[in-house]
């Protein structure tokens, strides 16, 4: 498809090709992410791609709450932290075992479920907007305690830990005759490999719930509360029991993320996990891929993952270049690239609510 | 045309996706009741909204005397004159009888001889009038809101079904009130209820789906059993 | 039953302040700290009554949940500061009118600030989304967050010390109790606010619009009145509220950073929430159960302090959803 077609096309025809070309996008971005380790060997884009894996299900699982259910919470790095925090205490104080893991990361998981159901029960009944500042104090709170209580988290420093044998980088997998590492295509198969392969597959059995869920009987009441929420309580929905259920869903897939990502990084820190610019990055990437969409997610994580890095180089080039000019490169320095994604963000909102996949799938703009 | 105070021009209203006026057209004549009955959901709210600015025609032309008011501001069709009653009687219920009353004078001062009639129409208003209007009682409310509306000598007065959920004696209260408001000032008012509507009214029309199904004098269709039954059997099934 | 009623008679809710200085006592164990912690939380809580009591209003009357009330707040400290620091001849100086000169001059400043970028913020990022709360919360922390780069490329990142004028400096001594001037100062400040805002809201006939317009917009428009015109007032008067707060804060805390507008923008939420959306009383009542119970806290268990206005919260939010004196439940 040519973008020709793409402007002259009749709706129906415009949103087939658009599907298609999301659907493409997701797919590239699966196989690209299937075989980064072989396709992409430094170090850095190993960390960008598992990072990516992690990101994309957090997203999707926010995305439950905001695009899917129209409620905004800023506790989602809350229950991501409780996933990472519980399996980063029980590492570091039980030892690198996969029972740690299993410990630790349902302690955080259960911690999590309390949480939601007692904040969703307590202000999804009222305004919406309640909400968004219950979650957020919520969420500050928690990020105090992480820092305040350094007997268990190590406050600002945060937990370095080991990880079970089998996905650590000194771990041989596969050995050739001589007893060394063996290579596969130029990648050495050792607990690196492993661990990688862990968090993707994971991330995609998370993903490929989500997709269940949003398509299940719950998907369709939730997006029936969202258009139109007193008609769905006037039809017999108990709108409050089926937000705080949401809630907890998305809680629940956001710590199992948090388990994910402190089992990769082998550190949790408040920065890694429950501070609130992690929090804007969901938000980001979530409206620039496209709320109440599951594709939206991939390509809203993948683009800002991209621009992360990308965005940065081309600022600080900018910045040397317009040197002379007063505030100018103050504005253009990489560390306030924010600036401008947040400009790019408000025009998103105002222009294309729906986002990257939501505007190319839509049916006709109404 | 100049003794119309009030005409609509083939108005066009959508909500949201609905199209809800389907090209209504009403000539309102100076003075007295003029009636727009039809049953729940025919746009009688609608036109009113329509005409109070609240929500926007898509096409047609509303004119009050000279003035095209089809795209002005609500509140510039007020301060033209024109008051509205709403279905819910928009009662500022945090604010006392008098805070209501207030509000609903231009400039904040009351005329003396308006608010003596006004308590003689309506002795809860004088009763009640330094207490929070919550505390009111739903005909007191609409006693309330029907006095904001006369509060100030106005053009003309958009009321949305008074009677709703008033007990008959209350109801015969507000006949003798709408006689007295009407001898010198227009008064469109939107019923369900055809025995109030026909001890009231001069003029009728009558709405039903998005569209005036006729219009006429309230005699006329009064003493017309007929023309009764095929226009308002939908409006008199809604009275039971 | 009875209890209850006499209760209510004397202040219902009003007095929980009160009851909660009363039970902090015993738990501090000392008169004087408890004296201390008591003035200090109370200046607190007035300084954020002053960022709440704007967002709280817009909210009642606008239905709109402004996220860049942070950025109001931290600009308000930052111009303070600058201003405080431009003027840092008069603030050494031996004349309290020239002290104060100073002081007006930094929270004017800031003030001025306010209304200006609350006309700007009503009229460019708000008005677009009015009744689309979802978008309205996403454009208002779009703001936010380019608000905060904005002010890191002004002031940079390295926190800004703030001067404060000669005359609010130091403490006044009774018997074993020691009261910091400027919180003092803090106090009457917020006070005189909160009686100008409440004659205002009670008084007059703007007052009486915007109490009008908490309840039903609609028919203050079907009145006869422009309602976006109360909004905008409404919106700079916020805004210039928060950067004043912001502007307070600053002489108060004496050191301040970039992150200071998002940290207090969460008090200011569960002020809000405590004291219930569109009513100035309920900001009052909230900031200062807020600031006193945060500085009682930090004082018995240092760590928990803002963990203890979370429960706090919680627990109202239990027992009342709406808040203590919300002027909207629907």
């Amino acid at each position: 498809m040519t973008d020709t077609a793409l402007v002259s096309a009749p709706p129906a025809d415009r949103a087939r090709t658009g599907r298609l070309v999301v659907t493409v996008a997701v797919g590239l971005v699966g196989l690209a992410l299937l075989l980064a380790p072989f396709l992409f060997q430094d170090v850095r884009a190993g960390q960008v791609a598992a990072r990516i894996c992690i990101f994309i299900v957090l997203v999707a699982s926010y995305d439950l709450l905001i695009g899917y259910t129209g409620i905004v919470s800023f506790a989602h790095t809350m229950f991501f932290g409780l996933g990472a925090y519980g399996t980063a205490i029980a590492l570091k104080n039980i030892g690198p075992s996969w029972g740690a893991i299993a410990l630790g990361g349902s302690a955080g998981v259960a911690v999590a479920i309390v949480l939601a159901a007692l904040i969703g029960v307590l202000s999804l009944r009222v305004k919406a907007i309640f909400f968004a500042m219950v979650t957020l104090a919520a969420a500050s709170v928690m990020l105090v305690l992480a820092s305040q209580l350094s007997a268990i988290t190590n406050g600002e420093d945060g937990l370095v830990y080991s990880i079970p044998k089998l996905l650590s980088p000194a771990t041989p997998l596969l050995t050739d005759a001589d007893g060394k590492v063996l290579k596969v295509f130029g990648v050495s198969m050792n607990g690196r490999i492993a661990a990688y392969y862990f968090v993707f597959f994971a991330c995609l059995g998370l993903f490929w719930l989500m997709t269940r869920i949003v398509r299940s009987p719950l998907g369709t009441v939730l997006q029936a509360i969202r258009e139109n929420e007193l008609r769905a309580e006037a039809i017999g929905y108990r709108v409050v029991a089926y937000r705080t259920a949401v809630f907890v869903i998305a809680a629940t897939i956001a710590a199992l993320a948090g388990i994910l990502w402190a089992v990769w990084l082998r550190y949790t820190g408040p920065d890694t996990t429950l501070s609130f610019a992690i929090m804007i990055d969901i938000l980001l990437m979530v409206v620039i891929g496209g709320m109440g969409t599951m594709a939206g997610a991939v390509i809203g994580v993948v683009l800002m993952s991209l621009a992360q890095f990308y965005l940065k180089d081309l600022m600080a080039a900018a910045a040397a270049a317009t040197a002379p000019v007063p505030l100018l490169p103050h504005l253009l320095e990489p560390d306030r690239w924010l600036l401008w994604l947040g400009l790019l963000f408000i025009l998103l909102v105002y222009f294309f609510p729906s986002g990257i996949a939501g505007t190319l799938m839509k049916k006709d703009a109404h | 045309m100049s003794d119309y105070i009030l005409r609509l021009d083939d108005v066009h209203t959508d909500i949201g996706q609905y199209h809800i006026l389907h090209g209504v057209s009403l000539n309102v004549p100076e003075g007295g009741v003029y009636v727009l009955l039809g049953r729940n959901g025919a746009g009688k709210t609608t036109t009113l909204r329509t005409i109070m600015g609240l929500w926007r025609a898509r096409k047609g032309a509303i004119v009050f005397r000279h003035h095209d008011i089809t795209t002005l501001h609500t509140s510039a069709i007020a301060r033209l004159g024109i008051a509205y009653v709403p279905e819910n009687m928009g009662i500022f219920g945090r604010l006392t009888v008098e805070e209501n009353m207030r509000l609903a004078s231009t400039t904040g001062r009351f005329d003396e001889t308006r608010l003596k009639r006004i308590h003689a129409l309506f002795p809860a208003i004088e009763r009640f009038w330094d207490k929070p209007a919550w505390s009111l009682s739903g005909g007191q409310k609409q006693m309330l809101a029907i006095s904001r509306a006369i509060i100030e000598p106005r053009q003309l007065i958009l009321i949305d079904e008074p009677t709703k959920g008033l007990a008959p004696a209350i109801i015969r209260a507000m006949i003798d009130a709408f006689r007295e408001i009407a001898a010198d000032t227009t008064i469109l008012l939107v019923e369900q209820n055809f025995l109030f509507a026909r001890s009231l009214g001069s003029n009728v029309s009558v709405i039903d789906d998005g569209r005036i199904a006729h219009s006429g004098g309230m005699a006329e269709l009064a003493a017309d059993s007929a023309l009764q039954t095929r226009l308002l059997s939908l409006s008199l099934d809604a009275h039971q | 039953m009875k209890t209850g009623m006499t209760l209510e008679r004397l202040g219902g809710v009003n007095l929980l302040p009160i009851a909660l200085m009363i039970v902090a006592l015993p738990l501090i164990g000392s008169f004087s700290s408890w004296a201390t912690l008591t003035v200090a939380g109370l200046a607190m809580g007035m300084m954020i009554f002053l960022m709440a009591s704007g967002l709280s209003l817009v909210f009642g009357l606008m239905d709109v949940l402004n996220f860049g009330h942070s950025a109001f707040i931290s600009f308000g400290a930052f111009i303070a500061a600058t201003v405080l620091a431009a003027l840092a001849a008069w603030m050494r100086a031996d004349s309290v009118t020239l002290n104060f000169l100073a002081l007006f001059a930094a929270i004017g400043a800031a003030a001025l600030f306010g209304l200006v970028a609350g006309w700007f913020f009503e009229r460019v990022i708000v008005r677009p989304v009015y009744r689309d709360h979802l978008r309205q919360i996403l454009i208002t922390i779009g703001a936010l967050i380019i608000a905060e780069q904005l002010l890191l490329a002004i002031w940079g990142g390295s926190p800004l010390p703030v001067a404060r004028p000669a005359i609010l400096e130091g403490s006044i001594i009774l018997g074993d109790v020691a009261i910091e001037v400027y919180r003092i100062f803090a106090f009457f400040l917020g006070l005189t606010v909160f009686v100008a805002l409440y004659l205002t809201l009670n008084r007059t006939r703007i007052g009486l619009l915007i109490r009008a317009g908490v309840e039903n917009r609609e028919m203050v428009e079907s009145l006869g009145f422009r309602i976006d015109r109360l909004f905008i007032a409404v919106f700079m008067a916020g805004s210039a509220l928060a950067a004043m707060g912001g502007a307070m804060w600053a002489g108060y805390q004496g050191l301040i950073s970039a992150s200071l507008g998002g940290e207090l923008l969460v008090l200011v939420f569960i002020v809000v929430i405590i004291g219930g959306l569109g009513s100035i009383e309920g900001s009052l009542l909230g900031a200062l159960m807020v600031g006193l119970m945060g500085n009682y806290v930090a004082f018995i268990f240092p760590k928990l302090a803002l963990a203890s206005n979370m429960l706090l919260m919680l627990a109202i939010l239990l027992w009342r959803p709406w808040g203590l004196r919300p002027a909207i439940t629907h």
